[in-house]
């Protein structure tokens, strides 16, 4: 029996802008994906731990306050910490092309800029989530 | 699986997690991983809270894992929320008012959709209880929305159920058409800060003396405010009441017996609707449909001969 791709869609940190990750929220649910959104402030730890408790196959994170460098590389290692990078992370926000570069050789698969097509956003998780 | 199952057992949260989406997908083992946790399960409580959208379910359960986790049970909690029938997708969004259990490491929250199973939900919730019973959590809180016939399946699989209202909105009247108050054993007015909280309870209170109360246990009105942190210990003493009625006039053998019996019947429910789904059954009704255009036959008869080639094709 199949089951629908799980998402967690989160915002690290204490950036309050959180427009695009439900219009992401959205578009990942009427693509058929269950997304567990977690809202604002959350820290990493809490993010990592939502993830795994939730079996997610991808984590979806919304900065745009520029801490995305600290909060990502965290989540990262938080990740690695517990056994758990096979989980695809995801990013979006306000991040500079040279950072998201960086961020992607530190692991994080993927990094989807202000006016990037949601479509573009489900076929990349429906290709590379875990599951 | 076998590996994925002990690991689980012995508590490693990663594992509990990937356990229960392996059972919930029906994935290759998971029968022998359910027979393991059946070895393991304790029967701990389960409590089901529901009520319309806004109600303040989840910031309640929140409230009462924590005044659970400062007896040091540990707390599990499966948070509901409706799937779209349209992209099957859903936002789950329960955990957003669940914060402070976050990263305390003795409580377990799992969010799922309805997923279109109706009559399959009870069952699958069922067997994620059944799986952080096993595991090592003392309470199991389902949190689910009250829209109809979902939750009194649930109310099978809970054995206390939280009926939670929120004074003005008319939910009473809405609820008592949907059944859903039948199912509760405590009902919960919440956002008791609210104007109307004494009129709702007035309702309540009236609604509950044109029921049958002969026999059975008197059914409480809490006035609750989450957010405001008021009620709280008098809804919290109220499930432990619940929980000693339970005990004393159906022993522990008893409860047991409901619950597998409920789940049984979840079970076979679930897989029957399921079945009715498969494009098979289709291909099976459309000579009957023609016999029926031509009038060689009645609406009876052919649901009769399409059951028995859908049973027979099930069982095989």
């Amino acid at each position: 029996m199949d089951r629908p791709i799980r998402v967690v869609v989160a915002k690290p940190g204490l950036d309050g802008h959180d427009r695009g990750a439900k219009v992401v929220a959205r578009a990942l649910r009427d693509a058929g994906m269950e997304v567990i959104y977690t809202g604002l402030h959350q820290t990493p730890e809490m993010i990592v731990d939502t993830a795994i408790q939730e079996d997610a196959d991808v984590i979806g994170l919304s900065a745009l306050s520029g801490a995305h460098m600290t909060l990502f590389q965290d989540i990262l290692d938080l990740l690695k910490e517990k056994e758990a990078s096979d989980i695809l992370v995801i990013g979006g926000g306000i991040i500079p092309d040279d950072d998201a570069r960086l961020l992607e050789k530190a692991g994080v698969a993927a990094i989807f800029g202000p006016g990037a097509p949601t479509e573009g956003i489900v076929d990349f998780i429906r290709k590379r989530a875990k599951r | 699986m076998k590996n994925l199952t002990t690991r689980a057992l012995a508590g490693n949260t990663l594992s509990i997690a990937r356990l229960i989406s392996q059972v919930e997908r029906e994935a290759e083992g998971f029968t022998e991983a359910m027979h393991l946790i059946h070895q393991k399960v304790r029967g701990v409580p389960i409590i089901g809270v529901t009520g319309v959208g806004g109600s303040g379910k989840s910031t309640l359960i929140s409230r009462i894992a924590q005044t659970f986790r400062t007896e040091g049970k540990r707390v599990g909690i499966i948070a509901i929320d409706p799937t779209s029938p349209f992209s099957g997708g859903a936002v789950l969004g329960d955990r957003i008012r669940m914060t402070d259990l976050i990263n305390d490491e003795g409580v377990f929250i799992r969010s799922m959709g309805t997923r279109g199973m109706s009559g399959g939900l009870a069952s699958a919730i069922s067997d994620v209880a059944w799986i952080l019973d096993a595991c090592g959590f003392d309470v199991i809180l389902v949190e689910t929305v009250g829209i109809g016939q979902d939750e009194v399946d649930i109310a099978q699989i809970a054995e206390t159920t939280i009926v939670v209202l929120v004074p003005g909105l008319g939910d009473a009247v809405q609820m008592i058409k949907a059944g859903i108050m039948e199912i509760g054993d405590i009902l919960a007015v919440n956002k008791a800060d609210l104007p109307g909280v004494e009129q709702t309870v007035a309702e309540l209170e009236a609604m509950l003396d044109l029921g049958d109360q002969s026999n059975k246990r008197p059914i409480p009105i809490v006035k609750t405010s989450a957010l405001e942190g008021e009620g709280l210990d008098v809804l919290f003493e109220e499930i432990c009441k619940h929980r000693k009625f339970l005990e004393t006039t159906a022993p522990h053998t008893e409860l047991r017996r409901r619950r597998y019996e409920g789940a049984l019947m979840e079970h076979v429910r679930g897989r029957l609707i399921r079945l009715l789904s498969e494009e098979f059954v289709r291909e099976k009704a459309q000579p009957f449909v023609d016999a029926l255009l031509q009038g060689k036959t009645d609406l009876h008869t052919a649901s009769t001969k399409l059951l028995a080639e859908i049973v027979e094709k099930a069982l095989r």
